[in-house]
């Protein structure tokens, strides 16, 4: 099953699209969010977050300051004030 | 009775002054559909960040120890009035009706015995409150430099906010811009950000087993500031969008008139010239009759 993930910035909604698994850098360490996780609310350190799209595959790295986590029955949102590549 | 001579010049410089409000006219139609591209594209995380700070502020009782950008000062003597306007005229009644607001509760703070302070983002709004209040604007954030004000600028101007806030500066801020209703019609809006009113939560009982890392209230403290730069970003693009908008009719208004105002004074010129013909005839005719 996918997670939806969902990136967005305040200029705009920078991805939304269903992948296997995300890595996110918490303010308290790493997590890494797959379909199905408990709701969940964590700050984001900078850092790069590290996108899986198939459970094999190579993560794609996107990097984000001030970010923010949110995984809910939606899947993983994560608001981010500046977002590079 | 103005001379043909000078008909004719003033036809050709409302002639091109209708030209010039032609072309505002047409630039701010397409400045508009990209303003309201940008702020409809900024919806999204305001909404979402404005659903989640209503989830956590549900789960926070307001006391002594909570953020002071939540609780306040204490304190409301002083309030600081920031003022968004453009930067560019030819937007009408734009940048004045914004400022008649901002004035408005200016002097009501004041009746009240308040101390009132200004903070003016945009080059318009300066001279009417410079001249009103001249020992109280506290800080004129420049956006001369920038095409598009956008999240950058929100950012510093949340930033020196709260800073001043935190200095003491003001116990209480609003904000004063223009809400987007449609291109014809724009709502000046006063809304208080600081202490930064708590968003109704609507429905969160369901998300009760929510974790949160770290806990509750260190992450209301870290999104209270972005929630701030979300706010004002989100002025900033209704104001830009309203800008526009506020243009486009008035321009097509004085478009309009210059037309009205290029009929009349054809049909002016056209009489004086028959006049001249007429006079012209009638004394060759008189002189052939004399002979």
């Amino acid at each position: 099953m996918p997670l939806h993930f969902e990136l967005v910035t305040p200029a705009k909604l920078v991805r939304s699209e269903d992948v296997h698994m995300v890595v996110v850098p918490g303010t308290e360490g790493e997590f890494g969010v797959l379909a199905g996780h408990a709701p969940f609310m964590s700050t984001i350190a900078d850092g790069a977050l590290k996108v899986y799209k198939t459970e094999n595959g190579a993560p794609e790295e996107i990097r984000i300051t001030g970010g923010f986590a949110e995984v809910g029955d939606a899947g993983l949102t994560v608001l981010a004030e500046h977002v590079e590549g | 009775m103005a001379s043909l001579k000078e008909l004719k010049g003033r036809i050709n410089s409302v002639k091109s002054t209708q030209k010039i409000t032609k072309a505002k006219q047409m630039v701010s139609a397409a400045k508009l559909r990209k303003a309201q591209a940008a702020a409809e594209a900024a919806r999204p995380y305001a909404a979402r960040l404005a659903e989640v700070m209503a989830s956590l502020a549900s789960k926070i009782t307001v006391a002594e120890n909570s953020p002071k950008l939540l609780a306040g000062t204490g304190s409301d003597q002083v309030h600081l009035l920031v003022v968004m306007n453009s930067d560019k005229g030819l937007a009408g009644a734009f940048n004045s009706n914004i400022v008649k607001a901002a004035r408005v509760k200016a002097q009501e703070l004041e009746a009240a015995g308040k101390t009132v302070l200004f903070y003016l983002v945009g080059r318009k709004g300066r001279p009417v409150i410079r001249r009103e209040y001249p020992k109280q604007i506290a800080h004129m954030f420049d956006t001369t430099d920038v095409r598009y004000p956008g999240f950058n600028e929100a950012e510093r101007i949340a930033d020196e906010l709260v800073a001043m806030y935190e200095a003491g500066k003001f116990d209480v801020a609003h904000l004063f811009y223009s809400k987007f209703r449609s291109a014809l019609l724009q709502e000046p809006t006063d809304q208080q950000i600081i202490p930064v009113p708590a968003p109704k939560a609507a429905a969160v009982a369901a998300d009760s087993v929510t974790e949160y890392e770290p806990d509750e209230e260190e992450i209301l403290a870290a999104l209270l500031p972005r929630y701030l730069k979300t706010q004002l970003f989100g002025a900033l693009l209704e104001n830009a969008a309203s800008e526009q908008g506020a243009s486009m009719t008035a321009m097509d208004n004085a478009t309009r008139n210059a037309g009205d105002l290029i009929k009349k004074l054809t049909i002016v010129y056209n009489r004086t010239r028959q006049a001249a013909i007429t006079t012209e005839l009638v004394e060759i005719i008189a002189g052939a009759e004399a002979l």
